[in-house]
């Protein structure tokens, strides 16, 4: 690839984040549009007396474990983040931690990190998996812990509300020079789980490695989610709503948009920014700028949900 | 810097410095070392005496695994500054990555003659 191409794609990207950051997005029919954060979910649903609106809250990456240079205290930004998940109003439904739980898997970091979030005050936590969750085991602890009595190897489906959730998991088989991937049984089953769905009904898809190719250089890309969009692609609205890479970036495609959160560990640089992909330092007193967590709510009758991405400053 | 440190930088800057991207370790050498920095395996190609011991220093910030894609040997997950070691009792070309990013790559061959 031409240094030009890539500077520009890389100007592109770092765009994208840019205009992600502080802004409540909302879209319709594939138009996005913004308001500032402070405006607040509730307002943005419109309907708050509505008993079926809702918001379910987003945490990814959360490395518990990490001692590296980009965060030598991620034990303290993990306990911020939960602290501004207790304090959200109204109270998320639920949590969904899009993988990355834990940093190199080490005895006690699940624990750690369940007992954390439990301590949100939220009722129900659904879990995926990122590659530094399964990569010393081959995911046997990780399914153990989290995946019990689900098909497959741990991928994932309910109903809240009238939202259709689908959680997949995308980093049990990385295998040299490759990408995340799905594989034919889980893309077998998410053919199955939605085919009965009307293609009225909102979903909303959940995994750890982005389901867009963000950068493929620096693998951050799922190598069969076009397969998986696939079976998407006939219903009016699908979030897609990823963690892995530590920063903030939107794309809409059609009748689906995709997200990804901030780590509450460490930010990672943009792609191409740096000479890989690693923890990314930064200031101590902006740290706090580039993590969070996120809320997403849900309003019935309308097609698009509120995303709010909130740092931990 | 220490002179154990001093000396893994002349190693790879000789790495560096070689035409190739391969390294041959001479059968002198008590072994041989691969530095994993920024994503990246120092020597992704490295040509051994048979009976060498081959040590990966992790020296990021990110764990990194050493694992054969064939199943001959896998290392845990090698910390910041952890080490983790192998030695090559057969002739042949094994190829390894890392678990974690599957994108690093790297090669070791391991020759019969001295």
């Amino acid at each position: 690839m031409s240094e030009r191409v890539d500077v520009d794609r890389r100007g592109f990207l770092k765009c994208m984040a840019w205009t992600g950051t502080g802004l409540l997005w909302s879209v319709s029919g594939g138009v996005l549009s913004s308001r500032p954060i402070g405006a607040g979910a509730a307002e943005a649903a419109e309907s708050p007396g509505a008993p079926a609106t809702f918001s379910f809250a987003q945490i990814s990456d959360t490395h518990i474990g990490f001692k590296g240079e980009a965060n030598r205290d991620s034990m303290a930004t993990f306990e911020a983040a939960v602290a501004r998940i207790r304090a959200l109003d109204p109270k998320p439904a639920f949590l969904i931690h899009t993988g990355d739980i834990t940093h190199t898997q080490k005895a006690g970091s699940f624990d750690i990190a369940r007992e954390g979030l439990r301590s949100a005050g939220v009722e129900r936590t659904f879990w995926v998996p990122g590659e530094h969750d399964v990569y010393a085991d081959g995911g046997a602890e990780y399914l153990e812990r989290f995946a019990t009595g689900r098909p497959g190897r741990g991928w994932q489906s309910f109903d809240h509300g009238g939202v259709h959730f689908v959680g997949l998991v995308n980093v049990l088989t990385y295998k040299a020079g490759g990408l995340g991937n799905l594989g034919a049984e889980q893309l077998e089953w998410l053919e199955r789980d939605v085919a009965g769905l009307s293609s009225s009904t909102p979903i909303v898809v959940f995994a750890h490695v982005p389901l867009w190719a963000v950068y493929p250089q620096w693998g951050w890309v799922t190598d069969d989610a076009a397969q998986a969009l696939g079976y998407l692609r006939r219903f009016g609205s699908v979030t897609v709503l990823n963690g892995h890479i530590h920063q903030i970036m939107q794309k809409v495609e059609g009748n689906v948009t995709f997200h990804t959160a901030r780590s509450t560990a460490f930010p990672q640089p943009a792609p191409g920014a740096a000479p890989s992909s690693g923890p990314m330092k930064v200031p101590a007193e902006t740290l706090r700028d580039v993590l969070g967590i996120r809320e997403v709510t849900y309003a019935p009758g309308r097609d698009r949900l509120a995303v709010v991405d909130a740092s931990l400053a | 810097m220490s002179a154990s440190r001093r000396m893994l930088a002349t190693i790879v800057a000789i790495a560096v410095l070689l035409p190739t991207s391969g390294r041959v370790a001479r059968a002198q050498d008590a072994g041989a070392r691969i530095e994993i920095k920024a994503h990246g395996f120092g020597v992704p190609e490295l040509t051994v005496p048979l009976g060498t011991t081959v040590t990966w220093i992790n020296h990021d910030d990110d764990p990194h695994t050493v694992t054969s894609t064939a199943n001959v040997f896998r290392s845990p997950g090698l910390d910041t500054d952890e080490t983790w070691a192998y030695t090559f009792t057969r002739p042949g070309t094994y190829e390894y990555f890392c678990t974690l990013h599957p994108l690093m790559t790297g090669k070791v061959i391991v020759r019969s003659g001295s």
